[in-house]
């Protein structure tokens, strides 16, 4: 790069300098000239630059920032400057991991710095999930994360970059990590809580004016996430030096601790001048497509407003015995995402997921409006409301059963609403279970192994150190022992260890069209898994398969019975399960519970397994209505004493899943390929 | 020969001569007081780690009574909590289990993670939790009453995910029961300072991690860091461990094995250190 000499710092000033970021105690025979010989003859922009990172490093350690120094020249002929940066951050890096040996052979390495740097691609793929559980940590909700040219969020899913080119692999994950948080920061700190449309004028600058606008909050955004997670902060500033200078003046008014998304529309209003041109690309800072970020956190705030509302109103109808009318009050703390709810002056606390809820709420407007909790304690079902799908329960039907559903909105049950139908999965491949364990044997055995170690028996251990029963052969041999010289054993009780695994578990899985391909697949194994396991125990199991078509056509498939081996039968009908229609929960969790009820067990265990979101067609199950169904379904089978759990293969199963599995326990796996050994160890966990 | 394990049975009475550091949450401090003035068993719910075990502590400093405090498992049987005879020479003598040796003395006995005993275990406890306050020594034919001062205080953690381990409605319907958790950010960032002597600026971003960490709760993590972790990792760094390892060590590696949480729990605590 042609760079004008004239600029240049001559030996004093550079000696200056470098004294206000090293201040050298005489007696460390250090002196400054060997640095000033270093940057000497560099141009001035390469000077500030190596000023600036002794700076930075200075503030690790006054070592790596000498060193840094004097290898600098050398490593501006080898590196990009942005690859220099990332030398040095990684030296620091070095410095943070393993001390400062590490950080000095990594700077001594400009050359295998050189080669790791080029053509070092990272794609999104391989850290997506990794990512989706960042963002979870970060935020306490599901974000999705998918790939698109340009970053950018609809507040629901991140959208990143197929593949970024980097220094070493590592590297690129830390790159991605802040453009997600840069973008999930656009939701959290109040990016669109005004009205960006009506703010930014319609016309031919609004492109131009939105772009610029992004730049804006993204530069205010990394101020705020500095803040909240200094952790960031490098990685944030080397994003930043993509900005354009034009919004140099902006950085420090942004950076403010206040500043909110109506400063940088102010400091744009200011500028009018940019509006002719749209800045630069900046493919990773993030741009803003209002308009869609709007309509699903419109959406998302009705559905979360519901969920608290249900929450309060369920809180105050456990009061209402005490009191009749209350005082309700909702303090919102936006910093740090917590609320509290009183009731009359006294401190309540919300359910789990109504806590969920909130915090959703608070993320998206800042605080949560008093009006969303008018409807609070009245159900806002009323008689003109349609029915749903269907003419009513008189209508003739050969179901097997018919069950009850729950309404939400009348807050009361629909009597014999599901029409329940109990087929045989038909099925004659009997070469697919053997398949399966032969291609995971090493993984059944070690999971046959675990499950052996769980078996309980009836049995008395003789011979121990101690228990509540004295061994009685023992102690005769032992007073025979010590009259005759030889030394007595201590161990002269017996303990008696009771079987306690009286549990009988139903399994559920869902058979819903969604699940065609991958899901289908995984379901099988681990079906396949869970029985070899199981084998290995003398608990009791059923496993169901289910899929609906409206709340006339509820299907549920027998794959195999309590009383059933798992034998050929089980085995070809677990390969005959695929992929049907829809997903209406509420009725095979109902069904489940009933059968559970019926064994002759101590404990009882329901497991389903879904894809995710509870969802039927042409009805409203799909809405709020099915999940409030589901979870009045895991909450009968918890009244009645059966425990469930839900593994979800939604990677980024969103907020709805707290609500829906509140009464029971749930995890999420990122993974179908975990789904086989995952459902082993969880009945495991559950049972030991 | 020595019989380690004949120590081992010998009942433990604690007392506290110096305040044990406890930070008050809500009013967990005046429900206890008053129940212990009526004589209720008292029953702590919450999560590992979020100062159940401490709060005992303070509580028996407090009431001046000694505390007896029996970790459950379950091998633990009701001999392992009444007594036994043992052999001594050709001879037999009985000796106390921890419960009756907190019922002759008036004293706390904190069943540390009750659910974890066996059922017929935990029934012992039936006729000292209702109005007769009496334990049956059954081996000794003897009906040990309890004095006043005598509390009994059980501990459980309900996000236990296994189903052979609940508490039973008949135990759990007998006690007062308080909830606790983690307490708020800023308290938090207080006692973990204040355990560990860092600065005040250090526990908040550990409480920070903490609080990423508890977001993962059931989708990879089972449970959250708890306030001991962060007491711990705050430890490693007054010690002079740099942040992110001590958070690594104390936290990350501590939660889980499965190797893509630790490294989710890595990222998220170089996001703030
Ligand atoms: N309110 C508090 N005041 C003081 N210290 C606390 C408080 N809460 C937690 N701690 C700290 O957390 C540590 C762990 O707490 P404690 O041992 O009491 O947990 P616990 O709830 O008994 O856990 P577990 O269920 O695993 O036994 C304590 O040693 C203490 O350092
Ligand atoms: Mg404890």
């Amino acid at each position: 790069m042609p760079s004008s000499d004239a600029g240049r710092l001559g030996g004093e000033e550079l000696g200056a300098r470098l004294d206000g970021i090293f201040s050298f105690d005489v007696s460390s025979g250090r002196s400054y000239q060997e640095l000033i010989d270093a940057l000497a003859p560099l141009p001035r922009e390469e000077q500030e630059f190596a000023l600036h990172w002794a700076q930075v490093a200075a503030r690790t350690h006054l070592e790596i920032a000498y060193l840094a120094v004097l290898l600098l020249p050398q490593a501006l002929r080898r590196l990009s400057r942005r690859q220099a940066e990332a030398w040095l951050v990684a030296a620091l890096e070095g410095f943070d991991r393993s001390g400062l040996r590490t950080a000095v052979v990594r700077l001594r390495d400009i050359e295998g710095f050189a080669r790791g740097a080029r053509g070092e691609v990272l794609a999104l793929q391989d850290v997506d999930a990794r990512l989706g559980r960042f963002l979870q940590g970060l935020s306490g909700r599901g974000l999705r994360v998918a790939a698109a040219e340009a970053a950018w969020t609809d507040t629901e899913t991140v959208f990143l970059p197929p593949a970024i080119a980097v220094a070493s692999r590592e590297a690129g994950a830390e790159r991605y990590k802040a453009i997600a948080a840069l973008l999930w920061a656009q939701a959290r700190y109040g990016t669109f809580n005004v009205d960006l449309d009506a703010a930014l004028a319609a016309g031919p600058g609004r492109d131009a004016a939105l772009a610029w606008l992004a730049l804006l909050e993204a530069l205010r955004l990394a101020a705020r996430l500095g803040h909240e997670l200094p952790g960031l902060r490098g990685e944030l500033a080397v994003l930043l030096h993509d900005l354009p200078p034009q919004l140099d003046s902006a950085r420090v008014p942004l950076a403010a601790p206040q500043a909110g998304v109506a400063d940088s529309l102010e400091w744009l209003r200011q500028h009018p001048e940019l509006l002719a041109s749209p800045p630069h690309a900046c493919a990773w800072l993030g741009a803003l497509r209002p308009d869609e970020a709007r309509r699903l956190r419109d959406a998302r705030i009705r559905q979360q407003a519901e969920v608290l509302r249900l929450s309060v109103a369920e809180l105050l109808e456990s009061l209402r015995e005490e009191k009749a009318a209350s005082q309700l009050d909702l303090e919102a703390d936006a910093e740090r995402l917590e609320v509290k709810v009183m009731v009359d002056g006294q401190e309540l606390t919300l359910p789990p997921e109504g806590l969920a809820a909130a915090q959703s709420l608070i993320q998206d407007l800042g605080e949560i409006p008093p009006e969303l909790l008018v409807a609070a304690g009245e159900a806002p079902w009323k008689p003109a409301d349609k029915p749903g799908s269907g003419a009513g329960a008189t209508m003739e039907t050969r179901a097997d059963l018919l069950l009850d559903e729950w309404d939400y909105r009348r807050r009361a049950y629909r009597r014999g609403w599901c029409h329940v139908y109990l087929h045989t999965v038909g099925g004659d491949d009997l070469a697919y279970v053997p398949a399966v364990r032969a291609r995971h044997a090493p993984l059944v055995r070690q999971l046959r192994r675990r499950f052996e170690a769980m078996r309980g028996e009836d049995r008395t251990l003789r011979r121990q150190a101690d228990g509540p029963e004295v061994d009685m052969d023992a102690l005769v041999e032992a007073i025979a022992d010590r009259r005759g010289g030889a030394e007595p054993s201590p161990r002269l009780f017996c303990r008696r260890q009771r079987d306690e695994r009286s549990l009988a578990a139903a399994f559920l899985v869902d058979m819903s069209g969604s699940t065609e391909g991958w899901i289908n697949d995984a379901e099988r194994e681990a079906l396949v898994m869970l029985c070899e396991a199981l084998e290995m125990l003398d608990d009791r199991y059923a496993i169901w398969g289910f899929s609906g078509w409206t709340r006339t056509r509820c299907d549920l498939y027998r794959i195999k019975e309590f009383d059933e081996d798992y034998g050929v039968d089980v085995q070809s009908r677990i390969a005959a399960i695929k992929p049907r229609d829809y997903t209406r929960m509420g009725p095979p969790i109902r069904y489940l519970t009933r059968r559970l009820l019926g064994e002759p067990a101590r404990h009882r265990l329901l497991v389903s397994l879904s894809d995710g979101r509870p969802d039927d067609f042409g009805d409203d199950y799909r809405s709020q209505y099915g999940i409030e169904d589901t979870r009045q379904a895991l909450l009968e089978a918890r009244q009645a004493g059966v425990r469930s759990y839900c593994v979800t293969l939604d990677r980024n199963g969103p907020d709805y899943l707290k609500h829906m599995y509140g009464p029971a326990a749930y995890s999420v796996l990122d993974d179908v390929r975990k789904l086989p050994l995952k459902v082993a160890e969880i009945y495991r966990k559950l049972t030991i | 020969m020595n019989r380690p394990h004949m120590h081992a049975l010998a009942p433990e009475l604690e007392t506290f001569a110096a305040e044990p550091y406890y930070q008050p949450v809500g009013r967990e401090l005046e429900l206890f007081a008053a129940a212990a003035q009526k004589k209720l068993p008292v029953l702590l719910k919450g999560p590992t780690g979020c100062g159940k075990t401490r709060f005992v502590e303070y509580m028996a400093w407090k009431l001046g009574r000694p505390l007896v405090t029996v970790a459950c498992h379950d091998d633990l049987t009701s001999a392992d909590l009444v007594g036994r005879y043992l052999l001594a020479g050709e001879e037999t003598v009985w000796l106390d289990g921890p419960l009756t040796a907190a019922v002759r003395a008036g004293a706390i006995c904190y069943l540390d993670e009750v659910v974890e005993a066996r059922k017929d275990t935990t029934v012992v406890i039936h006729p000292l939790t209702d109005t007769r306050r009496v334990l049956p020594v059954e081996k000794r034919g003897e009906l040990v009453r309890a004095p006043d001062d005598f509390l009994l205080v059980v501990s459980y953690n309900p996000g236990y995910q296994s189903v052979l381990k609940e508490l039973k409605q008949s135990t759990r319907q007998r006690f007062i029961a308080l909830d606790f958790d983690y307490p708020p950010a800023e308290l938090e960032a207080a006692i973990v300072a204040r355990e560990t002597g860092i600065a005040g600026e250090i526990a908040a971003q550990l409480v920070k991690i903490a609080g990423l960490t508890r977001n993962l709760k059931g989708q990879g993590l089972d449970e959250g860091a708890s306030t001991r972790l962060l007491v711990h990792a705050g430890h490693l760094i007054a010690a002079g461990v740099a942040p992110r390892e001590a958070c690594q060590a104390a936290i990350g590696r501590a939660l889980t094995d499965d190797g893509d949480s630790v490294a989710s729990v890595d990222d998220l605590i170089r996001a703030v250190f």
